[in-house]
């Protein structure tokens, strides 16, 4: 572990994403999606970003994308730095070069990401026709290596099949092999996961870790599972209300969270290898992006709030040399978990 | 006081469960749904067989959970139960009753008492309906349970037993958080003083947070009212947490069934052991040390199931006898007559404890 840190501290970060900023016009007025989200990744790391849904994890990775629906949605303000180069103020040409070929994606949903009334084949093959100018035997024929390589079995049979032909895994892992196909530098996975069975969702985990590898990829894991994360991320970002509220490498956090949505988090979930008491519980609800609190976003539901939790917002505290925690009592809430 | 109870029926229950009388009893329950060809002449060519004969017991008071993958039947299960689905063969028997078997009032009668509550909050509650129309409907179906008069402040009570604000009995689902409405879902449920209550994933349709929330919720309920519950969930963790005896389901037939330190901490069926180790645990230092089972392929489809023992095209353990016999759910040979955790029933034909889930 410590030998792979000091791999990546030597290396620029290749995505490097500072103070962004996300609105979205709603009926009920400005949803802040997002509220000056700084993170980075580099190469051969894992970023796990964790959030409740509403966070704004999600969107945060769609502006990075440039998929962000807009409108509803704007950039307010921010940069996103991809290997120095800040991607929001590209031309889209440009940007459509980059992403596929350097910056890929992976989703969910594979049934609803994939097009249904294409070929998985032939889905394939357009990235490399696209992105490469191959001709089409040779963009097909490397459609089938590649399904190949994410352990399609019978890959040359099935490359004519069609998305629902499929299972939910095999799916997923065609969305994998799309994303990897031209070798990119940075793939962000939005809960791949998620919808996935246990036993599938640990094949899925494993070949995604074993490409990584394989290509040295930074890959930033968005998830609101605390059990994949501390599985495969290197460091992780906690974000609520469309704030990082605290940010440390894995095993920091799970061994003394420095923020109390982290602590409650962590308290919340139940475990396989012991029974356990009741489970702690936070109260009350994630707050609205229309209106959210002032002060600390968290100072409704936080145990430890006081009266400068209310007035003042707390801006990201250093905890550690890179660690950080948007509490203004971090030093209390770690001693406690410490 | 209520804690003390259920743990001395935890405790007798675990030590020899002959001994209290069970509320609900399945016995070779099967669900055949039939595949048909043909659009004027329907002729059936097959069948998915989501159920294929399971048995177990609920008792009093306690939690059964059910795990299983998708498409291993364990909604169906649930269905069956409520009888909103018609059993292809097998029993089900609510004190002594066999409700497969009724029909009209008798049934009626049963359904007041064996309640459920639905995995998705957002679907499960009619979005026209206020909330008080939602809680109270069961009394226009039940009305012996409240007189007319009396069932708004009924609703009101259940409302404030889940912990919502009695007041919001005027309000629409869509006005509630996933939270706040699954709590809804949870006092319909409670509405006629069912006995057992059946929860179909009723959880894993919310935030960790709010999830918890539920849980402790649920839990209070259930000592508070002595429910029973048949917990069904995909989650290994929380039907830890929250069950006194799990089933662990593989398509349409019951793989092994323990109290939960046997199934967690001796399990004895592959499966079992291969779905446990492939849970992520919250602790990126046991990361390095923990052995992972990953199984190669997929389910095979229940239209098709393998010959003998379903598990055997994932199982390493399987031989040729695996495919020729089915093995019966039972304690296994080894651990016949001992007094070890290992004695439990597993359906395997070489079953052997195997502790997967870091040392407890």
């Amino acid at each position: 572990m410590t030998q792979q840190y000091e791999k990546a501290a030597a290396a620029v970060p290749l995505l490097d994403v500072r103070d962004l900023h996300v609105e979205f016009r709603t009926r009920d007025g400005v949803a802040k999606a997002v509220n000056g989200v700084s993170y980075s990744v580099r190469a051969g790391e894992t970023l796990a970003v964790l959030g409740e849904s509403g966070s704004g994890k999600s969107v945060t990775a769609q502006a990075v994308m440039g998929i962000l629906d807009s409108p509803p949605g704007r950039i307010t303000g921010g940069e996103v730095l991809f290997r120095g180069q800040d991607l929001l103020t590209m031309g889209a040409e440009a940007r459509r070069r980059i992403r596929g070929a350097k910056l890929s994606m992976i989703f969910q949903d594979a049934l609803s990401a994939l097009n249904p009334v294409m070929s998985v084949g032939a889905q394939l093959g357009e990235m490399f026709s696209v992105h490469d100018g191959m001709t089409r035997k040779d963009s097909r024929d490397k459609a089938v290596q590649l399904m190949e390589r994410v352990r399609i079995p019978a890959a040359a049979e099935r490359a004519g099949d069609y998305p629902h032909q499929f299972s939910g895994g095999m799916r997923q892992r065609i969305m994998i092999a799309m994303a990897l196909a031209l070798e990119p530098d940075l793939v962000i996975a939005d809960e791949p996961t998620t919808a996935l069975d246990v036993t599938v969702q640990a094949q899925i985990m494993d070949l995604l870790a074993e490409l990584q590898r394989e290509y040295n990829m930074g890959l930033i894991l968005i998830t609101h599972d605390l059990g994949v994360v501390a599985d495969v991320a290197d460091r992780i970002a906690v974000m609520y209300a469309g704030r990082i509220v605290e940010t440390a490498s894995v095993h920091e956090l799970y061994a003394a969270p420095a923020h109390p949505y982290t602590v409650g988090l962590l308290g919340s979930i139940p475990r396989l290898d012991h029974k356990g008491k009741e489970l702690y519980a936070i109260k009350g609800l994630p707050p609205s992006l229309t209106d959210i609190p002032a002060g600390c976003p968290f100072n409704p539901r936080c145990p430890r709030a006081q009266a400068i939790c209310r007035t003042d917002r707390p801006p990201l505290f250093d905890v550690a040399p890179g660690r950080a925690s948007a509490c203004h009592f971090w030093k209390e809430t770690l001693d406690d978990a410490g | 006081m209520a804690d003390a109870t259920k743990q001395a029926e935890q405790a007798g229950q675990a030590g020899a469960p002959g001994q209290r009388e069970p509320i609900l009893q399945v016995r070779n329950l099967v669900k055949h749904f039939p595949l048909t060809q043909g659009l004027l002449f329907k002729k059936q060519v097959g069948a998915v067989k989501a159920v294929d004969g399971i048995s177990f017991d609920l008792y009093q008071g306690e939690t059964l959970g059910i795990v299983g993958e998708s498409g291993c039947g364990k909604s169906t299960v649930a269905k069956l139960l409520m009888t909103l689905e018609t059993a292809t063969s097998g029993e089900v028997f609510y004190k002594g009753q066999d409700i497969t078997k009724l029909s009209g009032r008798a049934l009626k009668a049963v359904r007041r008492n064996i309640q459920m509550v639905f995995q998705d909050p957002y679907t499960s509650l009619n979005p026209r309906m206020t909330v008080g129309d939602i809680i109270g409907e069961p009394f226009e179906i039940h009305p012996e349970v409240a007189p007319k008069g009396d069932r708004r402040k009924r609703v009101q009570e259940l409302l404030d037993v889940v912990g919502l604000n009695p007041e919001y009995v005027n309000r629409y689902p869509h006005q509630f958080s996933g939270g706040q409405r699954q709590r809804i879902g949870i006092a319909r449920g409670l509405a006629l003083n069912p006995e057992i209550i059946i929860c179909d994933e009723p959880v894993s349709a919310l935030d960790v947070s709010v999830q918890a929330q539920v849980i402790n919720l649920m839990e209070r309920l259930q000592d508070e009212f002595n429910l029973s519950y048949l917990f069904i969930a995909h989650d290994l963790s929380i039907v830890r947490h929250i069950s006194d005896r799990v089933g662990v389901m593989y398509l349409g037939k019951m793989a092994e069934i323990g109290t939960d330190t046997q199934i967690y901490d001796y399990p004895t069926h592959p499966y079992t052991q291969a779905l446990l180790s492939a849970v992520p645990v919250p602790d990126p230092e046991a990361r390095e040390g923990r052995e992972r089972i990953i199984l190669t392929g997929d389910v095979p489809s229940p239209a098709n199931p393998p010959s003998g023992c379903r598990f055997r095209t994932r199982c390493w353990k399987a031989e040729d006898k695996c495919a020729e016999e089915m093995p019966l759910l039972a304690v296994p040979s080894l651990y016949e007559g001992e007094d070890t955790p290992a004695a439990h029933e597993s359906a395997c034909h070489f079953a052997e404890v195997k502790q997967v889930v870091g040392a407890a």
